[in-house]
């Protein structure tokens, strides 16, 4: 029922069934559970570990399985077929890892990589604040240098695994000058407060970080001071988008799949579901948008493993689309289920719960939509 | 060097629209461009010029003008023959 893309190799078609054999043993089986106990048992995070899946955007050099951005995507695409708590936290954790690897100094990457590739510890991004969601350039949390260190004040909401994370990519700025550090958990002057019970990707313990007075050392420096935003959090946002673009493809993808077994097993006025023709439209729209999705999908991690310009875009159209179709095969399925779309103990009603939230990270659905209008629009000013 | 110059030139046009850009005008302080603008140079930068801008390139005084991107370029491009 998962219609593919022909020209992927047979190396990224053989990743693929080992990413969803993994999510069908170790994750769907489970999501439920988690969700209702709103948190991820530790032992899920080592599984990924050991499978190599934390380590993924890592180079083998540092431990990691160093996939490239294909087969990271296909990673993020298995994975949100079964949970989309589990799918965030590769998402944050990997944008922590692309970060060190990118920016980091050599001996930044020597400390954190091969942490953070073998699952020992696990990578937040704390961007947000209550005054800064989408507008990221109004953070307020400041950084400010005293000597050989820097001292950090302010508050970062809404941030993913930061119950549980090892270390956080905190983002403030030092008189509007934006800089990220590296900031273990055990550092003295931060508070770390939960947030339960979010509407969607329940599991994926979000938590409030507060910072008082929280001396980190000059090493915890990520990147120059000027670039926090430009290069560091761009860059990560980046990978962010490609994950969740990805892993809203699973999620569709689990949509149909709910769909059309149920679909086939209900009867009513005498035939199955299926054989409805207003139900034949939904299950149709839900298995295009899927294979549309995953195109795009396909066209971004294309266009960004070339280093292309146009990546940039691709990414934005491939997670726009991806999560409003995600959105839409949501709200569909629990339609095509009816009141079981609605049970508590069925996958719909989380599914449903789990796709809005994906129209609201890395851009916002509306963000989306001005901020390709103005990529396409610079892109075609310089060739007429 | 031309081409190096031609090629930024070029890029640089497609975001500056009803702008000419002269070589030694703050790209920044024209309040044209954003982070993803960042990106995209950078990007067009290392894959253009096969060169890969690292944590000690981030200094805004490398980007600043089409000078200095032309600059920054073909200081990354001049490798020592011996070390
Ligand atoms: C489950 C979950 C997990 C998260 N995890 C993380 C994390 O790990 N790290 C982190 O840093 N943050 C995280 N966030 C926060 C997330 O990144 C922000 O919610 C997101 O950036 C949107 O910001 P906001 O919620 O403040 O909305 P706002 O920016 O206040 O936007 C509110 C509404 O207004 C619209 N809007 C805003 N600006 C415009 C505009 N210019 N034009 C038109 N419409 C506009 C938006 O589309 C949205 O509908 C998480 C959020 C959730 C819900």
């Amino acid at each position: 029922m998962r219609v593919g893309v022909e020209s992927l190799s047979d190396r990224h078609a053989k990743a693929m069934e080992s990413f969803l054999e993994f999510t069908a043993s170790r994750i769907a089986p489970y999501a439920g559970d988690w969700d209702n106990a709103r948190r991820l048992p530790r032992d899920v995070i080592s599984a990924l570990g050991e499978a190599g899946h934390l380590g993924a955007l890592v180079p083998a050099e540092y431990g990691g399985s160093g996939m490239d951005l294909i087969e990271f995507g296909l990673l993020n695409e298995a994975i949100g077929t079964g949970c989309s708590s589990v799918r965030s936290v590769v998402t944050v954790h990997s944008m922590v890892c692309r970060a060190v690897q990118r920016w980091g100094s050599r001996e930044q990457r020597e400390r954190w990589l091969p942490r953070l590739a073998s699952g020992e510890w696990v990578g937040a991004f704390a961007l947000s604040e209550p005054g800064a969601g989408n507008d990221a350039a109004r953070i307020g949390t400041t950084a400010r240098r005293d000597g050989e260190h820097y001292v950090l004040d302010g508050t970062k909401k809404w941030i993913t695994y930061a119950q549980a994370a090892d270390v956080f990519l905190v983002f403030g700025h030092d008189e509007g000058r934006f800089a990220a550090f590296l900031v273990e958990r055990d550092t003295p002057g931060l508070t770390v407060v939960p947030i339960d019970d979010v509407l969607g990707t329940r599991a994926s313990m979000l938590a409030e970080l507060r910072f008082t007075g929280c001396r980190v050392p000059r090493t915890a420096l990520l990147g120059r001071v000027g670039f926090g935003l430009s290069a560091v959090a761009t860059d990560a946002l980046e990978i962010g988008r490609y994950s969740v673009a990805w892993g809203s493809v699973g999620l569709a993808q689990a949509c149909l799949e709910a769909s059309v077994r149920y679909a086939g097993e209900r009867r009513q006025f005498g035939a199955p579901l299926i054989k409805h023709q207003l139900i034949q439209r939904l299950i149709t729209d839900m298995a295009t948008s899927v294979s549309a999705a995953r195109l795009l999908c396909v066209q971004a991690g294309e266009l960004k493993s070339a280093d292309h310009p146009d990546a940039v875009t691709a990414v934005w159209m491939a997670k726009y689309f991806a999560s409003t179709a995600a959105s839409r095969a949501a709200s569909d399925a629990v339609q095509i289920q009816g009141a079981n779309g609605c049970d508590p103990a069925g996958s719909a009603q989380r599914l449903f719960r789990d796709a809005k939230i994906a129209e609201i990270i890395e851009g916002s659905t509306q963000i989306q939509q001005t901020t390709i209008a103005s990529l396409v629009s610079q892109a075609g000013a310089g060739e007429d | 060097m031309t081409d190096v110059k031609a090629k930024i030139t070029e890029f640089l046009a497609g975001h500056f629209k009803n702008h000419d850009l002269a070589d030694d005008e703050d790209i920044f302080a024209s309040g044209y461009v954003n982070s993803l603008f960042v990106m995209q140079l950078v990007l067009m930068i290392e894959r253009e010029f096969a060169i890969t801008v690292e944590d000690e390139d981030l200094d805004f005084a490398n980007f600043r003008s089409v000078n200095a991107l032309v600059d920054f370029v073909s200081r990354k491009r001049a490798v020592p023959v011996a070390s």
